[in-house]
């Protein structure tokens, strides 16, 4: 069952804050979604092998080999915050 | 009471290859912060991860070389958890199907082996960098994703360790066998091996497990042991006193010597573990695994015992000759070209090592080659040089890269051994130290060593010292 108390318990999980409305919103959606998978559920899947890939391929690889990095500035261009050459975050220890 | 303690090691070595896990960029350490990024490893929307084949076959490799089974079919799956140094807020590891799993590792403790058994091996991807600064008052920190992406190797045993000396021994006997392996470079230093423990004790006798604290944060090996240590103390004293050891995380700091509880919300963990939809698995057949093991070397511990039986080295020396793969490579090389094992392994041991010590040299780079040591240890043999000066030419050797005839021919080193040059020598030292020949008379011994040094000096250590003993002799009338 979805409740307040599973919608909050996920949020936290994603570092999410929710209004009460978007709450309330979540928690429908979600709970929709159960139960179409409870839907699903009743089938009978005995011998079916789980499927976690939709293609039937295997081994794809590629070789170590160096290919350009993209340049710092382009890759700083999307930070919220940053300092020299590095991504400004929240402080993470105390 | 009386305590056992139980010891579980997580391993996590960088793998040494060229580029990241599923991109080119490249893996260099210490270069300009973020300059080793692109949209892969930065988790952009729409990317597509591709699997590096080398990253995969260095795991293969390492963990069938920790006699792991090897799981035929396997794949990988997203870690959730969000944390600044992930980019994703996922990273992805294996869970269902690791790729190896029930192995063992033999380690040697006090001259008898062991073996601890490896839960799995599997790989994953690195996160960034975290750097906190260290002003007071700062409310944020810095993030570095050179890293991030980075093919992580990760190592899980069962908690089969009993004590300090044991988790010491898997530590040294992992790194040995990852670097005679190529497969990382393992400077803990640089963080490319890193170690955590889970520690928990139960009373002596008991098969019941307690329950187990994690310690991270451990960044050199002597960290380790010094954290379990304080540890086991911990936890001791709180079962002593009748109370309940609480199942945590603690990190430990390597300035105070102590441990404190990591804080409960980064404790909490919900990794809702799924099938990374962006790979493909990966089936593993017996020819690929059997390429795979072609490409293992003999084990240092499998080399170290062997060298003690078929070149009858002792335990201590053969230690020291496979404790990096080059200088038992080096060893076996000479060995071939001269059977002189004994000789080889005091050549490699007292001299060899120290000048590589003493010069910061790059062992991958030596600037002797076998061959050119055993020719100087044959020289030696035929006399043709004292070992006095044969450790003069070993030393110009280092420095010059040149072959031992040319230095000795070059800068006059051969030993004197023609009898009438040497006399004729005798005489002139004993012409100016008249004294001495007293003394000697008077029944001091030692005015013969004196002698002998200054003739020795005189010819600069090359006089054939067994020569000069015995004509010095006759001259003074033993």
């Amino acid at each position: 069952m979805i409740d307040k108390k599973l919608i909050e318990y996920v949020a936290s999980l994603s570092r999410l804050e929710l209004t009460r409305d978007e709450e309330e919103m979540f928690m429908n959606q979600l709970t929709d979604i159960l139960s179409y998978i409870e839907k699903l559920r009743k089938l009978n899947t005995e011998d079916v092998k789980p499927m976690a890939y939709p293609l039937n391929k295997s081994n794809v690889f590629r070789e170590d080999k160096l290919c350009p990095s993209t340049s710092k500035e382009e890759i700083l261009a999307n930070a919220p915050a940053k300092i020299d050459a590095f991504f400004k975050v929240p402080k993470v220890i105390e | 009471m009386e305590y056992e303690v139980v010891i579980g090691l997580e391993t996590h070595a960088e793998l040494s290859t060229l580029t990241k896990l599923f991109c080119g960029c490249s893996t260099k350490f210490g270069v300009e912060p973020n300059t080793q990024v692109c949209p892969v490893c930065l988790g952009m929307p729409g990317v597509l991860p591709v699997m590096n084949k080398k990253a995969f076959e260095y795991s293969l490799k390492s963990a069938l070389a920790l006699h792991c089974e090897i799981n035929k079919f396997t794949n990988f799956d997203r870690k959730s958890y969000y944390y600044p140094d992930l980019p994703k807020n996922y990273q992805i590891s294996q869970n269902y199907y690791n790729l190896g799993v029930n192995g063992y590792m033999t380690i040697e403790v006090n001259g008898s082996t062991k073996k601890i058994r490896i839960h799995n091996v599997h790989l994953e991807e690195e996160a960034g960098k975290l750097i906190h600064p260290e002003e007071i008052g700062t409310n944020y920190s810095l993030v570095d994703f050179n890293r991030a992406g980075v093919p992580l190797l990760e190592i899980v045993s069962y908690p089969d360790m009993r004590g300090v000396d044991e988790v010491d021994s898997y530590m040294q006997t992992l790194r040995k066998i990852l670097l005679y392996m190529d497969v990382s470079d393992c400077k803990m230093q640089e963080g490319s091996l890193r170690f955590e423990a889970s520690i928990s004790l139960r009373e002596k006798g008991s098969d019941k497990l307690g329950n187990r604290v994690e310690i991270k944060n451990l960044n050199s090996m002597k960290a380790v042991i010094k954290a379990i240590e304080y540890e086991v103390g911990r936890q001791s004293k709180l079962l002593d006193r009748g109370e309940t050891v609480a199942r945590e995380t603690r990190l430990w700091d390597a300035v105070t010597e102590r441990s404190e509880r990591m804080r409960s919300k980064e404790e909490a963990q919900d990794y809702r573990y799924f099938p990374e939809p962006d790979l493909l698995p990966v089936l593993i057949d017996e020819k690929w695994l059997h390429e795979i093991k072609g490409t293992i070397p003999e084990l240092p511990l499998d080399r170290k015992l062997r060298f003690v039986e078929v070149f009858k080295l002792s335990d201590y020396d053969s230690g020291i000759l496979t404790e990096e793969k080059v200088f038992a490579d080096f060893f076996e090389e000479c060995v071939k070209i001269l059977n002189r094992p004994k000789a080889i392994s005091n050549w490699i041991i007292n001299d060899l090592l120290r000048e590589v010590k003493d010069r910061k040299l790059d062992i991958h780079n030596l600037p002797i080659k076998p061959k050119q040591l055993a020719s100087l240890i044959e020289i030696i043999e035929k006399g043709t040089i004292s070992s006095t000066i044969a450790k003069e030419v070993f030393s110009e050797m280092i420095q010059s890269g040149k072959n031992p005839h040319a230095i000795i021919e070059e800068k006059k080193l051969a030993q004197i051994s023609d009898e009438s040059l040497i006399e004729s020598i005798i005489e002139k030292v004993i012409a100016t130290n008249p004294e001495a020949i007293e003394d000697y008379k008077k029944g001091k011994k030692n005015a013969l060593s004196f002698l002998m040094g200054q003739v020795m000096k005189e010819t600069k250590g090359k006089a054939n010292p067994k020569i000069v003993n015995e004509l010095l002799k006759g001259k003074v009338g033993v």
